[in-house]
């Protein structure tokens, strides 16, 4: 690895003390354990053991949603790349190709409460898009929705493909084609442009749309464009994760009830991200919070080498443990547990009303 | 007889069927289709213990209302819901939340229904609901003394004054009386109409307010004249004693719900300001006893109907009391005072006569009555 990574000393407090510790802790805050019941049980019931700041955070929702009635579920989310159809063009070209439908999509944004969205592809954020630079890329985009909607790429293509109302906007029950080369490489984002803008995109209407760089194009960092090619052998050790920040504003109000990573608020707190240490983490994270200006990113207990956008193969921020991304910024975060002891690792937005509101995950890094 | 009784019967069995044919075939669903539920809750009461918020919620809607999630101070949190998460309508609902608040500062709450509705209420200066122990009782029934009995009784000293006063002066006083109760009256519809405001719309709490206090008022004057007279003397000083008791009682929980919810430190001014106050009821229950001879027993008995009621309010009071009965409180309190301003007016027409009923003596005492009452309640 070619960053550096900060970590803990092993900690001096043997296993069993600690656990002492939670036990008795846990006993002082007995009054409210028969009220975290709900919660609880939906830990035991997704399998996971218990751990001592889960059951005594009382910064929790009740209940539990149900991914499978929603559609998707954060954790698929996480690790789901979709590489479209790659075929080879009349003039010998690569030429990549996704078929993506938006539609009205209510789903449970968090236990018990219903949210009229919209979704590309059924699942919000919408897939995330890979592709490698130089590619010709093709997206068939249906409109299934009662509104107009459209699919505005972060990348550099013509006017005609900039998917705003005038080109490329599709009306209900209409199609539209995108067409445009993969370029620049990096970390990239698409959203429907129809207006209301606002209302547009914070009803789920974005996705990741991540360029990989061509390792024949940059020579002189061949190994480390190597490793974001998708499935190529120097990527396959990367533990990479699709991070999307967003929000819901359930009663319409322009301020969010909801905030999370990938739609579902605490999703990675109750149940953690499984890291395993040994291996490198890549973290692809976008900034598609609407009404609030900027969001954030902290781990705890670690530093990470950041590149803005992921255009760059040097990072552009080094040895960071919290980074800043305005309304549609995003970039790339690699880190490593490698020297840590395991256990559970939170990172959350630094934001606390966000964090609170449900922007907290966990790592459990075994 | 029985060919009449049909007639009644009929429009009723009319009704049953369009009620019945409305609930079966549901015509009017069209008209609803795809339209979002319409929701409307209340936070009728809240109770601090330390590391609990509780409320009670009353909630309403066009279907149940369920009472999702819950922010304290914008942060979601662990809670309880009793009954259980699925609300009826005008459901009340109990919410604990254990939560470490913080003595003497504001926490803000926002309840999130199933369709991401939000329902804010706002803690502004926390401090724990009195837990109703001996001690507490105690304090909390020396206020309502203090608030009540206390200065009903020394306006009551007074009443050796009034004797052999000529005509006008009486007049005058029975006027002042008047006035007196016109502010109490004033006052009352003002916080029973707040308290109505607060209640959730399908309980119609300002009609209902309303609605007792003409109920309340006729009752009254109807028992009042039940011998065919109207009230004099002592029977009329005991019909003011208790409307200012009930008056007095919705004021206890005024005093009460402000010692609950973090008035406490204008405690002592509160009760000065209020005993101040209240000395000029007990001179107002004293006008019309100037011509009697009551004795110590029955001066007694007036001061306790008058006061005493203040002592059940104030402990009452403490205990987040939801507005809907606040509004029932204030509206039987509004209607007993103006049945006494109906009949003390009515004992001041029949000893002016109607060519003296608005003299200079009358309107002075009226307005000086008014002014009293209105300079005294600066001080609370």
């Amino acid at each position: 690895m070619e960053f550096e990574t900060k970590h803990l000393k092993p900690a001096s407090v043997p296993e069993a003390s600690g656990r002492r510790t939670f036990l008795r802790r846990a006993a002082a805050a007995g009054a409210l354990l028969p009220l975290a019941g709900a919660a609880a049980s939906a830990q035991d019931t997704a399998g996971h053991s218990s751990h001592g700041s889960r059951d005594q955070y009382g910064n929790r929702l009740v209940g539990e949603v149900n991914h499978a009635a929603n559609g998707f579920d954060p954790h698929s989310i996480l690790r789901d790349f979709d590489a479209g159809t790659l075929s080879t063009g009349d003039n010998g070209r690569a030429v990549r190709e996704w078929t993506i439908t938006a539609a009205d999509h209510e789903f449970e944004v968090a236990p018990g409460i219903k949210f009229a969205g919209w979704s590309y592809n059924g699942r919000i954020p919408g897939p995330t898009l890979r592709c490698t630079e130089g590619e010709r890329l093709r997206i068939r985009f249906i409109n299934a929705s009662t509104h107009p909607h459209s699919m505005h790429f972060h990348g550099i293509h013509s006017a005609r493909m900039d998917g705003v109302p005038g080109a490329g906007l599709a009306e209900p029950g209409a199609e539209f084609v995108y067409e445009f080369d993969a370029k620049p490489f990096g970390c990239h984002h698409y959203h429907c442009h129809a207006i209301p803008l606002k209302r547009h995109i914070h009803k789920g209407l974005y996705g990741m749309f991540i360029v990989d760089p061509d390792p024949t194009r940059h020579p002189e960092a061949r190994e480390r464009a190597a490793s974001r090619l998708f499935r190529s052998p120097e990527n396959a050790n990367w533990q990479e994760l699709v991070m999307m920040m967003n929000a819901f504003d359930t009663n319409f109000d322009d301020e969010n009830e909801f905030y999370a990573v990938n739609s579902i608020p605490f999703a990675y707190f109750d149940k953690p991200i499984r890291i395993e240490r040994a291996r490198p983490i890549r973290i692809y994270l976008v900034n598609m919070t609407e009404f609030d200006p900027i969001n954030s990113l902290h781990v705890h207990a670690n530093f990470f080498d950041f590149y803005d956008h992921g255009t760059t193969l040097t990072p552009t921020h080094r040895t960071i443990d919290t980074v800043m991304l305005c309304q549609a910024q995003r970039g790339i975060i690699e880190m490593s547990f490698a020297e840590h002891e395991p256990g559970i690792y939170m990172f959350h937005a630094h934001q606390s009303e966000f964090a609170e509101l449900g922007w907290m995950s966990h790592f459990e890094v075994v | 007889m029985g060919a009449g009784r049909i007639w009644l019967a009929l429009p009723a069995a009319v009704l049953v069927l369009i009620v019945a044919l409305l609930l079966i075939w549901r015509p009017l669903d069209g008209l609803s289709q795809g339209a979002p539920p319409v929701e409307e809750a209340a936070i009728e009461g809240v109770r601090l213990s330390p590391g609990l918020i509780s409320l009670d919620v009353r909630t309403d809607g066009s279907e149940p209302v369920a009472i999702a999630q819950v922010q304290v101070d914008t942060a979601y949190r662990l809670f309880s819901a009793t009954p259980a998460l699925s609300g009826a309508r005008l459901n009340l609902t109990r919410i604990d939340i254990p939560y470490p608040w913080i003595d003497g500062e504001a926490h803000h709450i926002a309840l999130l229904t199933s369709t991401g509705a939000v329902i804010d209420h706002s803690i502004a200066v926390a401090t724990a609901t009195p837990v109703l122990t001996g001690a507490s009782l105690g304090l909390l029934a020396a206020v309502g003394l203090l608030l009540g009995a206390v200065p009903v009784a020394t306006g009551l000293l007074a009443w050796p004054a009034m004797h052999s006063l000529p005509r006008s002066t009486m007049n005058f006083l029975l006027a002042l009386t008047i006035g007196l109760l016109a502010f109490l009256l004033i006052d009352t519809i003002g916080e029973g109409l707040e308290a109505a405001a607060e209640t959730i719309g399908r309980l119609r709490g300002t009609a209902l307010f309303w609605g007792l206090l003409a109920v309340t008022a006729m009752a009254l004057l109807a028992a009042g004249r039940a011998k065919g007279a109207s009230p004099e003397g002592l029977r009329l000083a005991v019909f003011i004693a208790l409307g200012i008791g009930l008056h007095n009682f919705g004021e206890g929980l005024a005093v009460g719900a402000a010692l609950a919810t973090g008035s406490a430190a204008l405690a002592t001014f509160l009760v000065i300001g209020f005993t101040i106050h209240n000395v000029t009821e007990g001179i107002g229950i004293a006008v019309p006893l100037a011509e009697e001879k009551p004795g110590l027993a029955q001066f007694a008995g007036l001061a306790a109907l008058a006061g005493l009621p203040a002592i059940a309010g104030t402990i009452l009071g403490t205990q987040a009391i939801s507005p809907l009965w606040n509004a029932v409180c204030f509206g039987v309190a509004a209607g007993a005072i103006l049945q006494v301003i109906i009949e003390v007016g009515a004992l001041l027409l029949r000893r002016s006569g109607p060519q003296h009923w608005l003299s200079p003596p009358v309107a002075a005492g009226v307005s000086a009555g008014l002014a009293i009452m209105y300079g005294t309640a600066l001080l609370v």
